[in-house]
């Protein structure tokens, strides 16, 4: 399939962007919050919103909506009588945000069986899925991922929650502990049953590995993501854990957004990953934080800007806990990425990750 | 050829350049010197799954050949001309000298005295396992069994790997583990951040006096790599402070090297000559910057103390920092300045505690911190201690640092704790007699010798060999 072009690219982003935009805001098909919040706001963004810079006419999205709100509120009137899926999102304690979805999660994943080969993804086969499963998204997506391919999944559950609270509370041989007996489980599912494709997060990967010859366990494509992964950790998966003969992906993503999949490594990139959001459904900018209206330079660092536009889910101008590089549109993606994505803030203080 | 030295990680020998690296710089200029490669632990843990190959090279050496090569590599070491990194750069040891001493902060005269230390360690490996193993016949080690004063002898390895997580304070330190080598002990070192030259020094010296390069694993990592380092090596030596040291003190895994609290005594005998004495003790807690385990941070003597007090005061105070090339330099500069912030606060702190004295400021005419040339300076300072229980009477700092006691004869050696070095100057049998008994000391100088001197075939903190190998009872048949 042919590339398509910047302007092709972006006319496709603004006819989406104002379908969704009447979508949402229409009484006919919007959701109860968005079109109360319209109400409250004084005016309506079906008449103000023209294109992709008219945005900035929202303000930044604010995620206690997502906690506080009942997901009822969510639901568009054309998807009432729906049953819906609640996800919610990662490592986080208390009350966790939540985001209501049908479809969205099919259709990114199908998309992006398009981007897998079928050399490290073999189709009709098996898969493992070692990482937060419970009420993610991500469990339903690497599922439903493995079924497109023709496949099935093992799962093996990860509770994030509680890795990050033992760390906390500095009970690290709690999380170790804990983290052998996730490893051991994806060990003996390797052990006894036949597996080609495995989703994890990278700390899980490099454990695993320590276990299992991952090769010789049939392993030939892990799709990985979740967490921090700079250049040198990068190359310490490809060339050291993966010994350059089993297939890479890193993902950006998250429950809120959907999956950023990263342009194929070439050597210039010398490790440094690069993820494309599946524009038109989802717009990533990297911004200066101290002037969120304004995208910072190509190749500087800049706080993560997420907009979700589809028809089930609208979330203009989120500011993600997360900084990155900002790259220029490259490959199939005509628009901009971003790269070496890490914890905002990452750079003055430690940031508790974990293993997801 | 690029402007600036690359050290590489060396995995089993072999050069691996990462994408993270840390810079080494001048302390007084700030300015680059070289880059470091820097691993995260996962490379450590992946290359311990092959060390068997790099023990596998050692073996094919006799304990005899790898003794005339530790000789030849200490004759490189301290005279040769030797790779420097992955870029082309050579070193002459007249660049390492300069090279050191621009980051450390320790004047060329001291980073010389280090080279010699390293070299006739080096040059002497073969008294250095004969003092270690009593007299064992090295072939025992090449064969694994043999016979010593008549009787059957075994030794096994304990270990796979030696692992050294090194301090940047002193670079003669990695003389402790130069004799693993010459007993088929691979080496796998974590560099101090500002000190990787030396143990990157000695393996280019080792390989070019012909070791093999598998030998060797030179590992500049993190924390968690550090931690590694200890986890994945059968045996380790470690370096640290009282609270780092503390949790491995007690695990035969590990030799740990943390303060020395190294004292100098007088006896009750030799305490009306304290004059004569002056001179060895002022010597033992000035030479070498005061950096190092062995320097006397302590002074104890039944009475006198403050005249001893005053006259170490009177000697040290005085001394000024002076250019690194000075031959008379006497003070070493920090690579950390904040380490000496931390230094100086915490003695000022202690001050506050009744009962002590700094004695050297009235000698010093101004502040203990100085900055000289752009670099920073702790001057000597004594402090006078009504007691042993005074928050600075048995402190180690990174600087020429002792305190002056009067504890009772009677009370000496319940009071000094443990003491890497003590140098005792009296000849009373009895208290002769205690202090050879003494549990507490790890080397006993009797008499007015420096607690600096040091005998490398007499162990002063662990015996390199009986914490590489171990006996086992053997019979054969045949």
């Amino acid at each position: 399939m042919k590339n398509p072009t910047a302007d092709e690219a972006q006319a496709q982003l603004e006819s989406h962007l104002l379908e969704i935009i009447q979508w949402h805001f229409s009484p006919e098909t919007g959701s109860p919050f968005w079109l109360d919040w319209a109400k409250k706001a004084g005016w309506d963004p079906r008449a103000e919103i023209q294109s992709v810079a008219d945005l900035k006419k929202f303000p930044h999205f604010q995620d206690e909506w997502l906690r506080d709100m009942q997901p009822e509120v969510w639901v568009p009137k054309a998807y009432n009588g729906r049953p819906f899926n609640i996800f919610e999102t990662g490592g986080t304690t208390g009350m966790p945000k939540q985001r209501i979805g049908w479809e969205d999660y099919k259709t990114d994943y199908s998309e992006f069986s398009n981007k897998i080969s079928d050399e490290h993804f073999p189709r009709n086969h098996f898969w493992l899925m070692m990482g937060p499963t419970g009420p993610r998204r991500l469990r339903l997506a690497i599922e439903h991922l493995a079924n497109v391919r023709g496949s099935a999944c093992y799962f093996i559950d990860l509770d994030p929650r509680w890795v990050k609270r033992l760390i906390l509370n500095k009970q690290f041989d709690q999380a170790k502990a804990y983290m052998d007996h996730v490893v051991d489980q994806a060990a003996t599912i390797l052990k006894h049953r036949k597996v080609s494709g495995l989703f994890t997060t990278p700390k899980l990967l490099e454990a695993l590995a320590e276990r299992v010859d991952l090769w010789d366990s049939g392993i030939r494509g892990v799709f990985c993501g979740g967490t921090t992964m700079l250049p040198q950790y990068v190359r310490f998966i490809v060339e050291e854990i993966l010994e350059n003969r089993i297939g890479f992906y890193p993902t950006y993503g998250n429950t809120l957004m959907g999956l950023a999949a990263s342009v194929p490594l070439t050597p210039e990139d010398q490790f440094s990953i690069s993820y494309y959001a599946p524009q038109p459904r989802a717009i990533l900018r990297v911004v200066d934080p101290n002037d969120t209206d304004r995208t910072v330079e190509y190749d500087t660092w800049g706080r993560v800007e997420l907009t979700t536009l589809t028809k089930e889910f609208f979330m203009p101008r989120f500011l993600e806990r997360d900084e990155a590089l900002r790259r220029k549109p490259r490959g199939q993606y005509a628009w901009d990425g971003v790269a070496e994505v890490r914890p905002f803030g990452a750079m003055e203080k430690n940031i508790v990750e974990g293993v997801y | 050829m690029s402007a600036l030295p690359h050290l590489p990680v060396l995995r089993r020998g072999k050069p691996y350049e990462s994408l993270d690296k840390t810079e080494v710089l001048d302390h007084r200029t700030g300015q680059v010197v070289a880059t470091v490669s820097q691993v995260n632990a996962g490379i450590l843990k992946k290359d311990m799954r092959l060390i068997g190959e790099a023990r596998a090279a050692l073996k094919k050496f006799t304990v005899a050949e790898l003794v005339d090569i530790s000789s030849k590599a200490g004759e490189l070491f301290l005279r040769g001309t030797l790779p420097l990194g992955d870029k082309g750069h050579q070193q002459s040891a007249e660049d390492y000298v300069k090279t050191l001493s621009g980051t450390s902060g320790l004047p060329h005269v001291m980073v010389r005295r280090n080279m010699e230390k390293i070299h006739y360690a080096l040059t002497h490996v073969a008294t250095v396992l004969n003092g270690l193993t009593r007299g064992l016949p090295m072939e025992v080690i090449d064969r694994g069994f043999g016979e010593q004063s008549g009787a059957a002898v075994s030794y096994y390895p304990t270990t796979q790997a030696l692992g050294l997580v090194m301090p940047s304070n002193s670079p003669a330190v990695n003389s402790l583990w130069l004799p693993a080598i010459a007993l088929k002990t691979p080496v796998i070192i974590k560099p101090g951040r500002e000190e990787p030259w030396t143990p990157y020094r000695l393996i280019q010296s080792f390989i070019a006096a012909g070791a093999p390069a598998e030998a060797f694993g030179f590992y500049p990592t993190d924390h968690e790599g550090s931690a590694e380092v200890l986890k994945i090596c059968g045996r380790a030596l470690l370096f640290g402070d009282a609270n780092t040291v503390a949790q491995y003190r007690d695990n035969p895994k590990f030799s740990v090297h943390g303060p020395g609290f190294s004292k100098v005594l007088i006896g009750e005998d030799c305490i009306e000559n304290w004059r004569e004495y002056i001179d060895v003790i002022a010597a033992s807690i000035s030479d070498n910057g005061g950096r190092s385990c062995v320097n006397a941070s302590a002074v104890v003597v039944p009475r006198y103390g403050a005249e001893i007090a005053d006259a170490l005061a009177q000697k040290l105070g005085p001394i000024e920092p002076l250019t690194p090339e000075d031959e008379g330099a006497k003070l070493s500069g920090f690579a950390n300045p904040k380490m000496a912030d931390f230094i100086d606060a915490a003695i000022e702190d202690g001050l506050k505690t009744s009962g002590a004295e700094d004695v050297t400021a009235k000698y010093r005419g101004g502040p203990r911190r100085v900055v000289f040339a752009g670099g920073v300076y702790l001057r000597a300072t004594i402090i006078r201690c009504d007691s042993f229980a005074h928050p600075l009477a048995n402190r180690e700092y990174l600087c020429p640092y002792a305190s002056v006691v009067e504890v009772p004869q009677a009370e000496m050696l319940e009071k000094i704790g443990p003491s890497l070095v003590v140098t005792a100057i009296t000849k009373d049998p009895c208290l002769t007699e205690q202090l050879l008994a003494s549990s507490l000391i790890e080397r006993l100088n009797l008499g007015p010798v420096s607690t600096m001197k040091i005998s490398w075939d007499q162990p002063h903190e662990g015996n390199m060999f009986e914490f590489l190998y171990k006996r086992r009872s053997i019979e054969r048949a045949w």
